[in-house]
C-alpha cells in the first residue's frame, strides 16, 4: 500500500523510456498553461475595470480570448500527452509482461501468476487511464500555474501573494493529514465494509445452493438488511472520509474571501487600480484549482498506480535469464538423466533421478497422480530445469542446448491442449503454420479427429478458443495428437492422452496414439492397458523415485 | 426471458430510477443541495466582482459591508453545503441501491441457474452503475441545470437581451458540447471494445497457451498478433483521447466567448458599469459548470451496459404461487420420455429418459463429463422442467393417472422431498455451524456433529469448532474438507430422496468408498441417487444408469459393474 502511494512512480520512466520524453513535454506545456492563465486573468480584468467604466476595451477582450483559447488548447494538448503517455506505457508494459512469459517459460507461469498475469495484462492495465489523463496533468499544473500566479500576485499585490503563499500548501497538509486522520479511524470500517460489500457477491454465488435446501426466499431479506448495514457502515466512513473534501474546498474559496476583502478595502482607500484588484481576484481561484482537482482524483487513479506497481513487481520477478543456452541441439540420440532431482518450493518431484533413453525405445510411464511423471516430461521439455543432477543428450547438457532447436524435435502431447483464439487448421499447425492445408487434413485424419472435423459448422475453418468453439476433452486429446502427427518429430512425449476420456473417444484416441509413436522414440504417461501394450520398458514413478517394471 | 429484451436507453433508466420513487424527497433535498453548492460558488465570484467593481467607486464604507459578508458567509456556505449535499446523496443512494440488491437477488431467486462466476462479480460492479448515474450524472445536471435558469432568470432581471446571449451561450456549452461528448464517449466504447475484447484473447492464449508455444516454437507468431492488437489499441486511444479533449477545449473557450458576448451586450444596452462586471464574471463561472457537465455526459454513456445489465434483473416480483404440499415420510419419483434442451441449436443435453425411483430405491447414474448426469439431477431438484417427456413426484403407491409434475408442488419445500450435494454446492462466507444450520435450521449440535462424522469431518470439527469461518467460498478449508462439509450438509438435510453429485470427488480413492460407504449407511432403507465417473462402491445400488451424450447408454441392476470389470 505505502509503495504505491507516491503521486507519480519513477520506475515508470525506467520501464517505457519513451515517458521521458512525454515527462518533459507535459511540464513544458504546463509551463505554458500557467502563462496563458496569467495572460488571460489581466486581459480579462482590464476589459472588466473598461465595462465598469462603461468603455469597450476591444484590445484587451481579444486578448483574452486568444489567451483563453490558447489555455484551453494547451490544456487539452497535455491531456492527449497524458493520454498518448497512457497508451504507450500500457502496450510498452503489456508486450514486457508478455515477453516475461516467453523468456521465463511455462513453468515460471505455474499457479496464481498465470492467471494474476492474464488479467493484469488484458484488463487490469486499462486502469492507467484514469491515472494518466485524470491525475498526472493536474499535478503538473498544481505546480505550474500557482508558480505563475504567485510571480504575477507578487507584482501586482504583494500582500495577495502573500495571502496565496501561505494558504496555498495548507492544500497538501491538509490532504495529507486527513488522510491520516481517515486511514487511522476507518481501517477497521473498511475491512468491515469489505465484508459487508462481499456478501452481496457470497449470496449470489451460494443462490443454487440456496435454492436447493428451500433458503432462497428467505435470503431476500437477509440480502437487504446486510445492504442496509453496508450503507449505515459506509455512511459512517464517508462521514469521515469526505471532510478531506471539505477541507480542500474552504482553503479554496475561504482564499477568494481572504484575498477580495482587503483588497476592496484598499481599493477604497484609492490604494489599487481596478484592473490590478480583478487581477487579484481572477487569479487567486486559479492557483488552487489544479491542486484540489489533483486532491480529489487521487484516490480515483489509486487502482491505475497499483496496477502499474503490480507490472512492475511482475517485471522485476520475472527478471533473470532465458532458459536453455545457445548450443545447437543435435538429433535426439541417447537421451540421459543422471542424478536429477527436481524440487519445488513444499516438494520434491524427483530424487536422484537416472535414466537412459535409446533411440526407438517406447517407455511408458505409470504411478499415482502427483508422483512425477509430468516433471520427468516437463524436464525434457526444458520447462523444468533440475536443482541438481543433468539431463545429456547425446552428451551434450541440455540446459546448454538452444531450446527452440531442440524442442523443433520434440512432439509434445499434453493432457490438455489450450485451444487457440484460431481456427481449427492453425491450431493444429501451431509451430508449422505454413504447412500445407493436405497435411493438416491429413494429421486430423490420423489422429482421429476427421468426423470432428467434419461436424464442425465451418470444418477446418471453425475458429476455437477463447470467444470461438469449444472442444471436448476428448477432442482436445485429439487435437493434441494431431499437432505431433503434423510435427512429426523423432522424439514424442505424450502425457496422459487418455485422460478423462469416455469409451468411444479413448479407443480412437489410443488407436491414433499407436499409429503415432510407431517407428519413434517415446515417454508416454499411461495407465491404460491398451497403451501399456505399445511399450517397450514400463517405469512406474512414485514419490520422485523410478522403479523398472517390465523389460520387453 | 418473458419481458421485452429491447429496452430502449429512457427505458433503462426510467426502471432504474423506479427505486428512487419512494426516496425522492430525499433526492429532491440532495438535488437542491447540489444546486446550493454550485450557486454559492458562482455567487461567491459574482459578490467578490461586485465588491470591487463597487469599492473602485470609493463609496461609504458601509456601502460594501454586505457584499463583504455575503463574499465570506458564501466562501464557507459552498464547503459546507457540498460536504452537506455529498453526505445527503450518498444516504439516499445507498439505500435505493440496498433495495435493487434485494430486487436483483429476488429475480435471480426465480430464474434458472447456470450463471458464470465472472458474470457474478460483473453483476455486482454493475450495481455500482446505479450509485453512478445518481452520484456523477443526474445530481450534477439537475445542479447545473438549476443553477444555469437562475442564471439566465437573474440577467432577464438585468436586460433581455443579455439574458439571451447568456441562454445560447450555455445552451452550447451545456447542452450541445455534453451531447457531443457522450455520443463520442459511445462511439469509443464502441470502438474500442472489440479490440480490448481480441486484445484479452491473445492475452489468454499467450499466458494459458504458454506452454504449447514452447514446445511447438509458435511463440514469436502469437506475440507478434498480441503486440499488433496491442498497437492498434493505443493508435485508437490516441484518437479518441485527441477528440474528446478537443471538445473540452472548445467548451473552455465559448465560456469565454460567452462571457465577452454578455460583457459587450450589456455595454452597448447600457447596464450600469458594476452589474457589466458581474454578468460577465458570473457567466464565466456558469461557464466552467457547464465544464462539469461534460463529465458527466461521458460518465452516463459509460455507465449505459451496466445499467441495462441491472434493468434487465428488475423483475416485479412475482407472487410466490403456492405449489402443492410435499408428500410426508417419501416420495416417489418418475422421469418418462424426460428430455431437456438447453439451446434449440444445440444437441439434447438430455434425451428419452426413463427413470422410476420408488422409496428407498438406490440409484447411480455413471457416464463422462457432459454426459447429461447434473441435468437428470436438475429435473429431479425441479430447478427445471423437462422440455419433453415428464418428471412427475407422488406419495408411494401406483401410479395413478399422468401423475403431478414437479414442478408443481411447493418450490421452497421441494427440498424436504429432493435435495441434496449438488455440482454447484457453494460454501458461506460465515462459520461451519451456519453453513451446515443451512440444509435444516433449527438442528442441535449433535445433529450438525453426527453428520459431520458421516461425511468424516469429525476430527477436523473436534479440533476446529463448528464456529470457524471458512472464507469466501470455503477457501481456508482445503480441497477434501470442502468437499466433506458440503457433503454433511446435504446428509444433514435428510430428504427423502438424496441427490449425490460427485460427492467424494477430490478424497482420494480410499477414503472416498468409505465416505459413501458411511453416507449410504446413515440413508439406511432411504432413496440415493448418486452421480460419479468412479465406478467402484457401486454393489450397494439397486440400477446403474450409463448415459453417454444424454442418452442411457446402457442400464443394469446389482452386479453390472462387477460384469463390466468396474
Amino acid at each position: 500500500m505505502d509503495s504505491v502511494a507516491r503521486p507519480f512512480d519513477p520506475r515508470l520512466l525506467r520501464q517505457v523510456p519513451s515517458t521521458r520524453r512525454d515527462v518533459v513535454l507535459l511540464a513544458v506545456l504546463g509551463a505554458a498553461v500557467a502563462v496563458a492563465v496569467v495572460t488571460a486573468a489581466a486581459a480579462l480584468a482590464r476589459a472588466l475595470a473598461a465595462a465598469v467604466d462603461l468603455r469597450l476595451d476591444p484590445g484587451a477582450i481579444t486578448v483574452f480570448l486568444l489567451a483563453l483559447t490558447a489555455r484551453a488548447a494547451l490544456t487539452s494538448g497535455l491531456g492527449v500527452v497524458a493520454a498518448r503517455m497512457a497508451a504507450t506505457a500500457k502496450a510498452t508494459l503489456r508486450a514486457d509482461l508478455l515477453s516475461a512469459v516467453g523468456r521465463r517459460g511455462p513453468g515460471w507461469l505455474a499457479g496464481q501468476r498465470a492467471g494474476e498475469l492474464a488479467t493484469l495484462t488484458g484488463r487490469g492495465l486499462d486502469a492507467l487511464d484514469g491515472y494518466f489523463t485524470g491525475y498526472l496533468p493536474q499535478l503538473v499544473l498544481g505546480v505550474t500555474v500557482p508558480i505563475g500566479v504567485l510571480a504575477t500576485l507578487a507584482f501586482t499585490d504583494l500582500a495577495s501573494a502573500v495571502i496565496v503563499l501561505v494558504t496555498l500548501p495548507l492544500i497538501p497538509i491538509f490532504g495529507i493529514l486527513v488522510g491520516w486522520q481517515t486511514r487511522n479511524a476507518t481501517e477497521r470500517q473498511w475491512r468491515r465494509l469489505r465484508m459487508l460489500g462481499g456478501h452481496f457477491l457470497d449470496m449470489l454465488s451460494g443462490l443454487p445452493t440456496l435454492k436447493a435446501f428451500g433458503r432462497a426466499r428467505a435470503q431476500v431479506a437477509a440480502v437487504r438488511e446486510m445492504a442496509d448495514r453496508h450503507r449505515v457502515a459506509t455512511m459512517r466512513t464517508l462521514r469521515i472520509a469526505f471532510l478531506s473534501a471539505l477541507v480542500l474546498e474552504l482553503v479554496g474559496t475561504i482564499s477568494v474571501a481572504l484575498v477580495a476583502v482587503p483588497v476592496g478595502l484598499r481599493l477604497l482607500g484609492g490604494g489599487m487600480t481596478l484592473a490590478a484588484a480583478f487581477t487579484v481576484l481572477l487569479l487567486t481561484p486559479e492557483a488552487y484549482a489544479p491542486l484540489r482537482a489533483a486532491g480529489t482524483r487521487f484516490h480515483a487513479s489509486m487502482e491505475g498506480l497499483t496496477a502499474l506497481d503490480q507490472a512492475f513487481t511482475l517485471l522485476a520477478a520475472a527478471d533473470g535469464g532465458a532458459a536453455g543456452g545457445t548450443r545447437t541441439a543435435p538429433r535426439p540420440g541417447v537421451i540421459e538423466l543422471q542424478k536429477v532431482t527436481v524440487a519445488y518450493e513444499r516438494t520434491t518431484a524427483l530424487r536422484d533421478v537416472d535414466l537412459t533413453i535409446r533411440p526407438g525405445e517406447r517407455i511408458a510411464l505409470v504411478g499415482p497422480s502427483g508422483g512425477g511423471k509430468s516433471t520427468l516430461l516437463n524436464l525434457l521439455l526444458g520447462f523444468t530445469v533440475p536443482t541438481s543432477g543433468r539431463v545429456l543428450v547425446d552428451g551434450a547438457d541440455l540446459a546448454e542446448l538452444d531450446l527452440d532447436g531442440w524442442r523443433r524435435q520434440l512432439g509434445w502431447v499434453p493432457q490438455r491442449a489450450h485451444l487457440f483464439a484460431d481456427t481449427l487448421a492453425a491450431n493444429i499447425a501451431l509451430g508449422a503454420p505454413d504447412a500445407p492445408r493436405e497435411r493438416i487434413a491429413g494429421a486430423a485424419r490420423a489422429a482421429a479427429l476427421g468426423p470432428v472435423v467434419d461436424a464442425l459448422p465451418q470444418g477446418l475453418d471453425t475458429v476455437l478458443g477463447e470467444r470461438g468453439h469449444g472442444l471436448s476433452s476428448g477432442e482436445r486429446q485429439r487435437l493434441a495428437l494431431a499437432r505431433a502427427f503434423l510435427r512429426d518429430a523423432p522424439l514424442l512425449l505424450l502425457d496422459e492422452p487418455t485422460a478423462r476420456l469416455d469409451a468411444a473417444s479413448e479407443q480412437a484416441v489410443v488407436e491414433s496414439t499407436l499409429s503415432l509413436v510407431e517407428g519413434r522414440t517415446a515417454l508416454l504417461v499411461a495407465h491404460r492397458p491398451a497403451l501399456l501394450a505399445a511399450a517397450t520398458r514400463v517405469i512406474r514413478i512414485d514419490q520422485g523415485t523410478l522403479h523398472e517394471l517390465v523389460t520387453a | 426471458m418473458r419481458r421485452c429484451d429491447v429496452v430502449s436507453r429512457g427505458g433503462v433508466v426510467r426502471r432504474v430510477l423506479a427505486f428512487a420513487y419512494p426516496l425522492r424527497w430525499r433526492f429532491v433535498g440532495a438535488g437542491l443541495l447540489a444546486a446550493g453548492t454550485e450557486a454559492a460558488g458562482l455567487g461567491l465570484m459574482a459578490a467578490a466582482t461586485w465588491l470591487l467593481a463597487t469599492a473602485a467607486g470609493q463609496p461609504p464604507l458601509i456601502a460594501l459591508s454586505i457584499a463583504i459578508v455575503l463574499v465570506r458567509a458564501l466562501a464557507i456556505g459552498r464547503g459546507v453545503l457540498r460536504y452537506v449535499e455529498r453526505l445527503a446523496s450518498h444516504d439516499a443512494v445507498l439505500r435505493m441501491v440496498t433495495e435493487v440488491r434485494a430486487r436483483i437477488f429476488a429475480t435471480l431467486v426465480d430464474r434458472p441457474p447456470a450463471r458464470r462466476a465472472d458474470a457474478l462479480s460483473r453483476m455486482v460492479s454493475d450495481v455500482d452503475a446505479v450509485q453512478d448515474l445518481v452520484i456523477r450524472v443526474l445530481l450534477p445536471m439537475a445542479a447545473a441545470g438549476l443553477v444555469a435558469d437562475a442564471a439566465v432568470g437573474t440577467a432577464l432581471l438585468a436586460d433581455p437581451a443579455v439574458a439571451l446571449v447568456l441562454l445560447a451561450g450555455l445552451l452550447v456549452t451545456g447542452v450541445a458540447l455534453p451531447l457531443l461528448a457522450a455520443r463520442l464517449a459511445r462511439h469509443g466504447a464502441a470502438r474500442l471494445a472489440p479490440l480490448r475484447a481480441a486484445y484479452a484473447a491473445d492475452t489468454v492464449d499467450l499466458v494459458h497457451g504458454a506452454a504449447d508455444l514452447a514446445a511447438f516454437g509458435a511463440r514469436p507468431g502469437y506475440e507478434a498478433r498480441g503486440a499488433a492488437h496491442a498497437e492498434e489499441l493505443a493508435r485508437v486511444e490516441r484518437a479518441l483521447a485527441r477528440r474528446s479533449f478537443a471538445v473540452d477545449a472548445a467548451a473552455t473557450a465559448l465560456g469565454g466567448v460567452t462571457a465577452m458576448a454578455v460583457l459587450v451586450t450589456a455595454l452597448s444596452r447600457g447596464l450600469p458599469g458594476v452589474w457589466i462586471a458581474v454578468l460577465a464574471v458570473a457567466t464565466l463561472a456558469a461557464g466552467e459548470l457547464a465544464l462539469s457537465l461534460l463529465a458527466a455526459a461521458r460518465k452516463g454513456a459509460e455507465i449505459q451496459g451496466s445499467l441495462h445489465r441491472v434493468a434487465e434483473l428488475l423483475d416485479e416480483p412475482g407472487d410466490p404461487a403456492a405449489g402443492l404440499p410435499i408428500p410426508d415420510g417419501s416420495v416417489h419419483l418418475r422421469l418418462r420420455g424426460a428430455g431437456v434442451r438447453y439451446r434449440h441449436d444445440a444437441a439434447p443435453a438430455l434425451h428419452d429418459i426413463d427413470l422410476d425411483l420408488p422409496p428407498g430405491h438406490r440409484v447411480a447414474i455413471v457416464g463422462p463429463s457432459g454426459a447429461g448426469k447434473s441435468t437428470l439431477l436438475a429435473l429431479l431438484t425441479g430447478a427445471i422442467p423437462p422440455d419433453t417427456g415428464t418428471a412427475t413426484a407422488e406419495p408411494p403407491g401406483p401410479a395413478g393417472g399422468g401423475g403431478t409434475p414437479i414442478t408443481a408442488y411447493d418450490r421452497e419445500r421441494w427440498p424436504v422431498a429432493v435435495t441434496g450435494l449438488l455440482a454447484d454446492a457453494h460454501l458461506f462466507h460465515a462459520s461451519v455451524r451456519d453453513n451446515l444450520l443451512l440444509a435444516r435450521p433449527g438442528a442441535t449440535d449433535e445433529e450438525l456433529l453426527a453428520a459431520c462424522r458421516t461425511a468424516g469431518l469429525a476430527d477436523w470439527v473436534a479440533e476446529h469448532g463448528l464456529d470457524v469461518r471458512v472464507g469466501e467460498d470455503g477457501a481456508e478449508l482445503s480441497g477434501g474438507q470442502r468437499q466433506r462439509l458440503a457433503l454433511a450438509r446435504a446428509v444433514l438435510a435428510d430428504p427423502h430422496v438424496l441427490l449425490l453429485d460427485e460427492p467424494t470427488e477430490g478424497l482420494d480413492p480410499a477414503q472416498a468408498d468409505a465416505v459413501l460407504a458411511a453416507v449410504l449407511a446413515d440413508r439406511g432403507g432411504r432413496s440415493v441417487v448418486l452421480v460419479t465417473h468412479r465406478l467402484t462402491g457401486l454393489d450397494a445400488f439397486d440400477e446403474v444408469v450409463v448415459l453417454d451424450g444424454g442418452r442411457v447408454k446402457e442400464r443394469g441392476t446389482q452386479g453390472w459393474v462387477r460384469a463390466h470389470g468396474g
